[in-house]
């Protein structure tokens, strides 16, 4: 599915919750089904230093798509995290680095995103672009 | 007669709103509120005698620096220092601790050794290491305990004719404990060492005599005790500012400037180059006031209760755990719960309105002590009610609820 297209569906998800309370214990349950980051990759060269929460991240590439695996030892950290790794993962390199993360305003969640909140999320989306560059890079 | 309610009425800012609830400011270590008292004098002096001080001869220039001068007196009669010279007005405590590091450039060397507590604030960290990397002068650690308290004993061992320094705040922002700095500064003085102490933390809670503890340097910043960001002060007693050279170069700190030689101007000019935050000063000087009006004792008792309050309610929730359990302490609960993030248990608390400090507070050492990434901080002042440490508690167990 297109990255659009995902987003998209996230955006119904997230419509369909009444309060605050609902959207973080999905976000929650979200955090809690994340495939784990295996650990060989959960190393200090994969870590973002997000200074209150820890986030891993590791790329590979599969059939001309990115594959990303990420962890983080903050739940809420974590449950964004599977929002943006379902977005961006298993997609060309090329459409990682033209696709942008407007949606996450729409569902409510702008203030995880805010570089201030030192949570590692917003190098976490430099670090997926800058695989998608290296990848592009190799397959160009 | 101590009235939380009447008190509360001085601050606007508790009558606001957060998602949609009434705000609970737990976080007030990291800076208190701002009452009426001290907005009005900011207000005042931005619409009636804004200028720039010292050398003035105009009508506005006089009267602002009389009222910056007035807010100088206000503060060492505060502190009972001994000359109002003494008090150095900065932009804050690290500015103060960066001013008398610097200055002690020019008098440690190799072999030389400076103590610092674990108990510190990176500001209270990082200057002396500088000031070590910069004089080959070694940095020595007083060890914690479990408590969160200061091992005297090992700070005993520490000590010797190669101290120079010693460093330790009043109270740990991190855990509350507040230090035997009264111990700690009588051994310092037996070897001949001299002795700074952050008071930061203790500020809004202790009224501190100078004199009586005979400490040599002592600072704090404004923000943390009703006052505005951007001022602090530094005390020193007149010997050690004397013999300090200055810190920065500028206007305000000269005497005669020629391109041969400068002349320093006499203290307190000589450490306050450049035109200072005069409001800050002046705003400075009202918070003192206001404080000294509800009265150090009354806050203390009320403070404590609070205290006791939130700690028994607390340790009510099953997993919860308080680092920092010394019986020395001020208003402040540092705490995880089992198993959850801190980051996680403060994202949920702003969602119900209730501020609080989640991390390492500027204290990584401490969070490395007891091998956790960081800590849920509540911090009262004494304009905080039991309803509110009501709410932090079911705030507390409700993301707990959510979380594991």
């Amino acid at each position: 599915m297109a990255i659009q297209d995902i987003q998209n569906e996230i955006i119904d998800e997230f419509s369909m919750f009444e309060d605050w309370e609902e959207r973080y214990q999905y976000m929650i349950d979200l955090g809690k089904t994340l495939p784990l980051i295996e650990t060989k990759y959960k190393t200090d060269d994969n870590l973002i230093k997000g200074c209150q929460s820890k986030v891993w991240v590791h790329a590979e590439m599969k059939d001309n798509a990115v594959i990303f695996t990420a962890d983080s030892d903050a739940i809420i950290t974590k449950g964004i995290i599977a929002i943006l790794i379902r977005t961006f993962s298993n997609q060309h390199p090329k459409d990682i680095l033209d696709a942008n993360t407007d949606f996450i305003d729409e569902i409510g969640l702008k203030e995880h995103l805010s570089p201030t909140r030192a949570n590692g999320l917003v190098s976490m989306i430099k670090q997926l672009k800058m695989y998608a560059i290296a990848y592009q890079t190799q397959l160009s | 007669m101590f009235n939380v309610e009447h008190i509360r009425k001085d601050f606007p800012i508790l009558n606001r709103q957060v998602n949609g609830k009434p705000l609970v400011y737990l976080d007030n270590a990291a800076t208190s509120q701002t009452p009426k008292q001290v907005i009005d004098v900011i207000v005042d002096y931005y619409s009636n005698y804004n200028a720039n001080i010292h050398r003035g001869v105009h009508r506005l220039s006089q009267e602002a620096t009389d009222a910056y001068e007035q807010a100088r007196i206000k503060i060492q009669k505060h502190f009972n220092a001994k000359f109002s010279h003494e008090i150095i007005f900065t932009a804050g405590t690290t500015h103060s601790i960066n001013l008398v590091a610097n200055g002690f450039s020019s008098l440690l060397k190799k072999g030389d050794e400076i103590i610092v507590s674990a108990l510190e604030h990176h500001s209270n960290i990082v200057p002396w290491q500088m000031l070590c990397e910069r004089t080959g002068a070694t940095l020595k650690v007083i060890p914690m305990n479990l408590e969160g308290e200061l091992i005297m004993s090992e700070y005993d061992k520490l000590l010797s004719k190669n101290t120079k320094l010693v460093f330790v705040n009043h109270i740990s922002n991190a855990l509350g404990t507040i230090n035997p700095i009264e111990y700690i500064i009588e051994k310092a003085h037996a070897v001949g060492a001299a002795v700074l102490v952050d008071g930061a933390q203790s500020c809004p809670h202790i009224k501190p005599d100078v004199q009586a503890l005979d400490v040599d340097f002592y600072v704090t910043s404004a923000h943390k005790m009703c006052g505005p960001t951007g001022q602090g002060m530094l005390y020193g007693k007149e010997e050690w500012l004397k013999k300090l050279p200055p810190y920065q170069g500028g206007g305000e700190m000269i005497a005669e400037v020629t391109f041969e030689k400068t002349t320093y101007a006499d203290l307190p000019h000589k450490f306050e180059a450049g035109t200072p935050n005069i409001c800050g000063g002046i705003a400075f000087g009202a918070a003192i006031d206001y404080i000294n009006a509800i009265g150090f004792d009354a806050i203390a008792k009320y403070e404590h209760e609070l205290l006791d309050y939130a700690t028994e309610k607390l340790s009510e929730i099953e997993g919860l755990k308080i680092y920092g359990t010394s019986k020395h302490k001020t208003s402040v609960i540092s705490f995880n719960l089992d198993g959850i993030h801190p980051y996680d248990v403060g994202t949920i608390l702003d969602k119900l309105g209730i501020a609080v400090r989640t991390g390492h507070h500027c204290a990584q050492p401490v969070m490395d002590f007891y091998k956790i990434p960081g800590t849920v901080r509540a911090s009262f002042a004494f304009y905080n009610t039991k309803e509110e440490i009501d709410t932090l508690v079911n705030g507390v167990k409700k993301a707990k609820m959510m979380l594991s």
